[in-house]
């Protein structure tokens, strides 16, 4: 396992390759079925649930078509409150800010709360390039840091890791990256979170520099905000001298009355919590609390593009909740890394291919990652079709030039189904020959029959037995 | 009420089975069913792959042929989803597009009066008990366009619960997809597979005779399994359960 994307193989060679691991798909069966089922519950406590799913749309869709207004009140509401905004285009220019502002505090070590944007712009790989070390807080992505491994999901980076994994990775590694593990780590649950919690204090209580992302920013009073179960977040939030929070431009929230839908529909949505554990709110910096220099990344890397497109800027709606990722019966089985990016499962599916394009051979496979079967849309909480926004990535890959074999297909078919006779004449001679057909077909039908047999050719099509019918009932009248 | 029968042409091609069954049922029913010979795909294929443009003449295919009909009867939830719910989708692209009203203005007759089987029967003619008669266990497996995207509900099963001697097991993970997604099945094929794989396993774990859909586009892909597998039950489309009576019975 590499700690980056490059080469990925496309989807369905991944896929193939992850179901072929038992463990794995023992894992994630086991993860992805308990959370899905308690996500359930918690949003069928709420009576008022589609009128929150409606609202939390709506108020990203007015965001987004007037996020150009929000980002200038909220960078102004920022550097009111004693903060510093800094505006990056792409990955690149973030990645160099971030590694400037840390080298011009001098330390050469930083802690991160968790966060997507980062991961994003491979900020960690960029640091460690420059020198700096940067240390995962959340325990998932220190499971995935220590394990040297890439997250594969976005609420629980380390879905794929059972107990006795992360006790071997802990074991093993905890001591090159600080603290060791205790002598003779178990298993247990309780006894796998104290280890974590002893390596991770030491780097808490040392660091200068915190990184982080936010779930939201208000713009009306310059607030962001970061929802976390562990308070490992809270701790990198409060303890260091200087905060950096990189955060993609379609966070922001125009008020704290918008902000107040989502709090309710994240917890239910992710976790399947009525209120997560810790929410930290920050506006600025404050006189001898918390952090005294604050900066705020703000990200576009292809989000501006993303919103140019009618159909597929409603992935910008995305809180990262992860309840698509939960339902879907695809990633259960091809598993995070398949999607070859840090955004995985059905949203990954339609946010990779607007953010990066779609000239990698991964990227250009995404769209097709799914059957359509919509259980994503179902749970997502700011209702993004994301079966629409596929099928429309889809004729993009398409018009790019596509698959030249299906282009010829497709058109065919397309030119027999506008011509019954035709329709009709290909279905008469499928029956005469049925009798030929091979259970197994060779070429690329072998996609379909090497799990599955072929279904077998009536004697004739229903069209046939329609018109004699009509004509023995002409007759007898 | 002048009735047509839009059989897919999936039903029309491959389960000529099906169809009978459904003018079987609807005569039994009293209703006149007509089937027009113009009728080919709903474009859905296309649509899906990525391929909307090429599917707009069948969507002004479809609309010109049943543009006579009162109500346009389908037993299939994907292609009944793909009229009601991405015709006047195409239509609107194309309109996004500056390529004018044409398609949306051609849909909007057949739109509103395109029904799959189960709401027909149930909405339309008010009938849960058909006064069929199938003597075996059955396990229903509702499909994600019939699901999710047309709202059967508990249509089906209603249907089949009124079936005589029909004993209706419950599916565990019934609204789990079986992986058949058109060209997914293809595309990804593994996956596709260990979808129908889970699928069967878990319709034969129910002890039914028979596994039961709406929609033989999904049964194609779960039968090719059974069959691949041996395993012992049968895919069978609701269609020729509620079709089969005591008179008549379904063989
Ligand atoms: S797409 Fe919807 S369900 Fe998926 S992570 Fe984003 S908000 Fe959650």
């Amino acid at each position: 396992m590499s700690g980056t994307y490059l080469g990925m193989p496309a989807f369905p060679e991944a896929a193939r390759q992850a179901l072929g691991d038992d463990t794995l798909r023992a894992n994630l069966r086991h993860a992805t079925h308990t959370i899905r089922d308690k996500r359930a519950r918690a949003v069928a406590e709420l009576d008022d649930w589609a009128e929150l799913r409606e609202a939390g749309k709506q108020i990203k869709d007015h965001t987004l078509q007037h996020l150009d207004t929000y980002l200038l009140q909220l960078e102004e509401a920022v550097t009111a409150a004693g903060g510093t905004v800094h505006w990056a285009a792409d990955a690149a220019q973030a990645n160099r800010i971030v590694t400037d502002l840390v080298k011009a505090t001098g330390e050469t070590e930083v802690v991160k709360v968790k966060s997507m944007a980062t991961q994003e712009i491979e900020l960690n790989e960029h640091l460690a390039a420059e020198g700096i070390t940067a240390y995962e807080t959340d325990l998932a992505e220190l499971i995935v840091q220590l394990g040297d491994d890439r997250p594969s999901h976005i609420l629980v980076p380390a879905i794929h890791r059972n107990r006795s994994e992360i006790r071997d990775i802990f074991r093993d590694q905890m001591g090159i990256w600080g603290r060791p593990a205790p002598e003779g780590l178990t298993d247990e649950p309780a006894e796998l979170a104290e280890a974590a919690r002893l390596h991770l204090r030491e780097k808490f209580l040392r660091a200068k520099v915190g990184i982080s992302g936010a779930n939201f920013m208000v713009a009306e009073t310059g607030t962001l905000v970061v929802v976390e179960s562990e308070g490992n977040g809270r701790m990198c939030l409060t303890l260091p001298d200087t905060l950096i929070s990189v955060v993609g431009i379609e966070k922001v929230v125009p008020t704290w009355r918008d902000l107040e839908v989502f709090l309710q529909t994240l917890p239910r949505s992710s976790t399947a919590e009525r209120m997560n554990p810790y929410t930290s709110m920050w506006t600025g910096t404050a006189d001898g609390d918390g952090p005294r220099n604050f900066h705020l990344v703000l990200l576009d890397n292809g989000r501006t593009d993303t919103l140019a497109d009618e159909v597929g800027r409603q992935a910008l709606r995305c809180i990262r909740c992860s309840a698509c990722l939960n339902v879907c019966p695809v990633y259960e089985r091809a598993g995070g890394h398949a999607y070859g990016s840090v955004y995985p499962g059905p949203i990954g599916a339609i946010l990779t291919p607007q953010l990066r394009g779609t000239t990698s051979e991964v990227d250009a496979s995404l769209p097709y990652a799914s059957s359509l079967c919509g259980a994503c849309y179902e749970v997502c909480p700011v209702a993004i079709d994301i079966p629409e926004v596929l099928v429309h990535l889809r004729e993009r890959v398409v018009d790019q030039g596509g698959h030249h074999l299906e282009r010829a297909a497709m058109s065919a078919a397309a030119w027999a189904f506008d011509h019954p006779a035709v329709l009709a004449a290909g279905q008469r001679m499928a029956s005469r020959t049925r009798r030929l057909h091979p259970s197994r077909l060779p070429g690329p039908g072998r996609a379909w029959s090497d799990s599955r047999d072929l279904p077998q050719v009536p004697d004739r099509p229903f069209r046939d037995w329609w018109q004699r019918q009509q004509g023995e009932k002409g007759d007898a009248q | 009420m002048r009735v047509a029968l839009f059989l897919t042409c999936v039903n029309d091609t491959l389960y000529p089975g099906t169809g009978r069954a459904v003018v079987r049922l609807l005569n039994r029913l009293g209703v006149d069913v007509d089937f027009p010979l113009g009728q080919t795909c709903c474009g859905q294929p296309h649509y899906n792959t990525g391929y909307r443009r090429q599917a707009e003449p069948l969507a002004h295919r479809f609309a010109d042929v049943f543009a006579d009909y009162d109500a346009i009867v389908t037993p299939s939830g994907s292609c009944g989803a793909m009229v009601r719910e991405l015709y006047p989708r195409m239509g609107r692209r194309a309109e996004a597009e500056g390529r004018g009203s044409s398609l949306a203005e051609a849909i909007a007759k057949v739109v509103p009066v395109t029904y799959e089987l189960t709401e027909f029967l149930v909405d339309i003619l008010g009938v849960t008990d058909v006064g069929a008669y199938f003597p075996h266990k059955v396990t229903y497996h509702p499909t994600c366009h019939g699901l999710r995207s047309l709202g059967l509900g508990e249509r089906p099963r209603q249907l089949l619960a009124a079936v005589k001697g029909l004993e209706l097991m419950e599916l565990p993970g019934a609204e789990e997809c079986c992986g058949f997604g058109g060209t997914f099945a293809m595309k990804n094929a593994d996956v596709s597979a260990s979808m129908g794989r889970d699928k069967v396993a878990a319709a034969v774990s129910t002890g039914a005779a028979a596994l039961c859909t709406a929609d033989n586009s999904c049964l194609m892909h779960i039968g090719g399994i059974i069959r691949r597998q041996d395993e012992d039950i049968r895919p069978l489309h609701i269609a020729e359960i509620l079709a089969s009576t005591e008179d008549e019975p379904l063989t």
